[in-house]
């Protein structure tokens, strides 16, 4: 039993911005309310704290099976408690592929015997992720896959797609799309534009991206499917998801740390840690995509927090692996950046941290009401710390943000009635 | 004077006065080299590694007969291109090579911004031979040595650079530098061959060629690689030839003592024709030869006792 004082409760779900007390016993929220009194249970003391549902982060790479040496399900997991999230949608593209029932058991099954995040598998659209036939989603998705997505492998042929769409519906599944045209994409390898003319990297223009995400919002409307698009990075991007979402379209959308946080200046230098895909964009772009997530247009933050060893940064930029790691700097990023500059507001930060996210998985998760599972995150909106990438948990420390000053960590985080994170370190 | 960066990765690493007194030094080591003996051992007792993983036949022999010529022991590393799956990675290249205790490095690569690997990882100076499309910094100084001994300065001068320049490094640098020194650019290529961005160099940019070279005080012309039609960037050769090549006709458009340069090696009959190169505007043998001074000068400045760095 635990009994959480004077926090200041944050759960749009039910409409509660007021400091209360919450008793959580079974590993389950009992009650909220003022000056609760509860026998016997352990107090743990939330003043000056905000007091959250646990961030959702509907986008990660866990690379297990298969790509141990960057990242496993476990150091996943404590990465992910260690920023504060308790539940994560983990990409299919590992090896063997998520595409079969036996994968995603296997993913469950490890994540379950550690207690930390949950872990909800994403599954293949296509079989290998190769684009070409559809996997078992009925199956699939029965056995715990929570969305479809062929991530960075993008559907590229219209026809496929086409018949995942159709398909899904009959699982009402989510299909994520990270949207982008291979063959507009080449050898590109950064944002095209002033800095990649001067630095002499190939160029992705926002067409890439552009291009594919009308297609799949085309494809929606069609088929009448739910779609998601991953990481926003474009003004053009956000236009067309918000026409979509006027038309009537199913979708939902996302974006990340990185593109709300930077943009294509940061590639000056040659630091392979920004190196991402879809790449880093223009000022305008990440104005328009910040812009769209207030509205709410996009939907949710997500990291895709992308491990990689070492060796595979510490390359010549062309060669460097995309990606960055996320779940360790997101809530203070986007607290420190947003919330503390009163860009948003703490409702308007839980809802994409956490209540959105759960809501498009359509999981239980993203609330305090009585009744559900106690993962909560007590948040400390006025300690600095600085981002040291070797503290990190995940085996990945490819992030553009080390050395940076944040508030807004993670003070404890609960999971299923559980201390799981207190004074720095995982209990 | 020595030259305050410790290396030379781009050409803006270069303050404009660093750049003319590199100029300055490279006049003096043009009459060593046109001397009888053409030892100037200022590096005596230093030693300077060449890293090339791209062929290269006259900017790696440039600057180890300069080395040479300035006393140093010069070791030629020839590496195939590099790639993640296979060999050794640069950044292990760069610890090994360092613990042979070179005092410059001297690197070109096929990937752009790889000098920064090189760098992190040394305790020597980098000189940058050329990494991808983005830097070749010593071809800049020598082209802008060679405009300023034929013109005096390139203050106010109109420059055209000609040919691919999407994926040149020399156009990079030599823009920095034209526009550094005073002088207006023109960019010229088939639009598939300019970067996307180019105006916002600072320069101007067309696809006439006739346009480019009107009233030019000096052309650059840039190497066609032939297998960028076999990539799909242009139709044919002959239709390149046929919009960008360097013809008498296009000269005359040219002001009358305009300088036809070329970093070389040149395709004849492609981006220039034979007579063009061999004739009396053309200084593309000149530009060897001020590369090579160049290159001393600089070496001097940035590898000799008395110019150390930290």
């Amino acid at each position: 039993m635990m009994l959480i004082k004077n926090g200041l409760i944050v759960d749009p779900s039910q409409g509660l911005h007021e400091v209360q007390d919450i008793f959580v016993a079974d590993g389950m929220i009992q009650k909220i309310g003022k000056d609760l009194v509860v026998e016997g249970a352990e107090i743990v003391d939330a003043s000056g704290m905000i007091v959250m549902p646990g961030a959702v982060d509907m986008h990660v790479h866990l690379r297990e099976p298969g790509d141990e040496h960057k990242e496993t399900i476990l150091t996943g997991v404590q990465a992910a408690i260690h920023g504060g999230f308790t539940s994560v949608a983990c990409m299919p593209n590992t090896n063997p592929v998520a595409d079969h029932e036996a994968v995603i058991e296997s993913i469950m099954f490890k994540a379950s015997k550690y207690g930390l995040a949950d872990v909800y598998p994403i599954a293949a659209i296509t079989k290998n992720l190769a684009g070409e036939e559809i996997t078992e989603m009925g199956l699939l998705k029965r056995t715990g896959a929570v969305a479809f997505s062929d991530d960075g492998k993008t559907v590229q042929h219209t026809g496929v797609l086409r018949r995942a769409m159709d398909y899904s519906k009959m699982a009402n599944a989510l299909l994520i799309s990270h949207c982008e045209d291979k063959e507009l994409l080449g050898s590109g390898v950064m944002n095209e534009g002033i800095v990649s003319t001067e630095l002499g990297l190939a160029g992705i223009p926002n067409e890439v991206e552009d291009l594919i995400i009308a297609r799949d919002l085309a494809m929606a409307k069609l088929t009448g499917c739910r779609v998601h698009i991953a990481h926003v990075s474009t003004a053009g991007g956000v236009e067309l998801v918000a026409k979509a979402k006027a038309d009537g379209v199913k979708v939902t959308a996302e974006t990340t740390p990185h593109h709300l946080l930077l943009t294509d200046e940061a590639v000056r230098g040659y630091d392979t840690n920004t190196k991402v895909n879809p790449p880093l964009r223009k000022e305008e772009d990440r104005l328009a995509v910040f812009e769209g997530l207030k509205k709410g247009i996009i939907d949710c933050v997500a990291t895709d927090h992308a491990p990689h060893a070492q060796q595979e940064k510490e390359v010549e930029y062309a060669y460097a692996a995309n990606g960055v790691v996320g779940l360790e700097t997101a809530v203070p990023l986007i607290w420190t950046n947003f919330v503390k500059k009163g860009l948003l507001n703490e409702e308007e930060f839980v809802t994409i941290m956490s209540r959105r996210p759960a809501e498009i998985l359509q999981i239980d998760k993203g609330t305090l009401q009585a009744g559900k599972m106690a993962d909560i995150l007590i948040l400390n909106p006025d300690q600095e710390k600085t981002v040291e990438p070797q503290k990190f948990y995940s085996k990945g420390k490819n992030t553009p943000f080390g050395g940076m000053k944040l508030t807004g960590w993670p003070e404890m985080v609960i999971k299923a009635g559980k201390m799981v994170y207190r004074d720095e370190k995982l209990v | 004077m020595a030259i305050a960066k410790k290396d030379l990765l781009s050409l803006s690493d270069l303050s404009v006065d660093e750049i003319q007194e590199i100029f300055a030094v490279a006049r003096e080591m043009k009459t060593v080299i046109a001397g009888e003996d053409k030892k100037h051992p200022v590096l005596r007792g230093r030693s300077v590694i060449n890293l090339f993983y791209e062929n290269s036949t006259r900017t790696r022999s440039s600057f180890e007969i300069a080395g040479k010529y300035l006393g140093a022991d010069v070791v030629n590393i020839s590496a195939s291109s590099s790639s993640v799956t296979k060999g050794e990675s640069l950044k292990d290249t760069a610890k090994t090579i360092d613990r042979l205790a070179p005092d410059v490095i001297i690197m070109r690569h096929g990937a752009s911004g790889a000098h920064e690997v090189l760098a992190q990882n040394v305790k020597a100076r980098v000189i940058n031979a050329g990494d991808g499309a983005h830097q070749h910094p010593t071809q800049a100084l020598l082209d802008m040595f060679t405009i300023t001994e034929k013109k005096g300065s390139l203050e106010g001068l109109k420059i055209a650079i000609v040919g691919d320049i999407l994926h040149s490094r020399v156009a990079r640098s030599d823009v920095w530098g034209f526009r550094a020194l005073g002088a207006d650019v023109t960019l010229c290529a088939p639009p598939t061959l300019m970067p996307s961005h180019a105006a916002d160099l600072g320069v101007t940019v067309t696809y006439d060629m006739n346009e480019a070279v009107k009233d030019a005080d000096v052309i650059v012309m840039l190497r066609i690689q032939l297998e960028r039609q076999k990539a799909g960037m242009f139709p044919s050769v002959r239709e390149y030839a046929a919009f960008y090549c360097l013809t008498e006709e296009r000269l005359a458009l040219a002001k009358p003592d305009c300088l036809v340069m070329h970093p070389g090696p040149i395709n004849r009959g492609i981006e220039i024709s034979g007579e063009i190169a061999d004739g009396v505007q053309s200084v593309i043998d000149e530009q060897v030869e001020n590369g090579l001074a160049v290159r001393m000068a600089l070496l001097s400045m940035m590898g000799g006792y008395q110019n150390d760095v930290n």
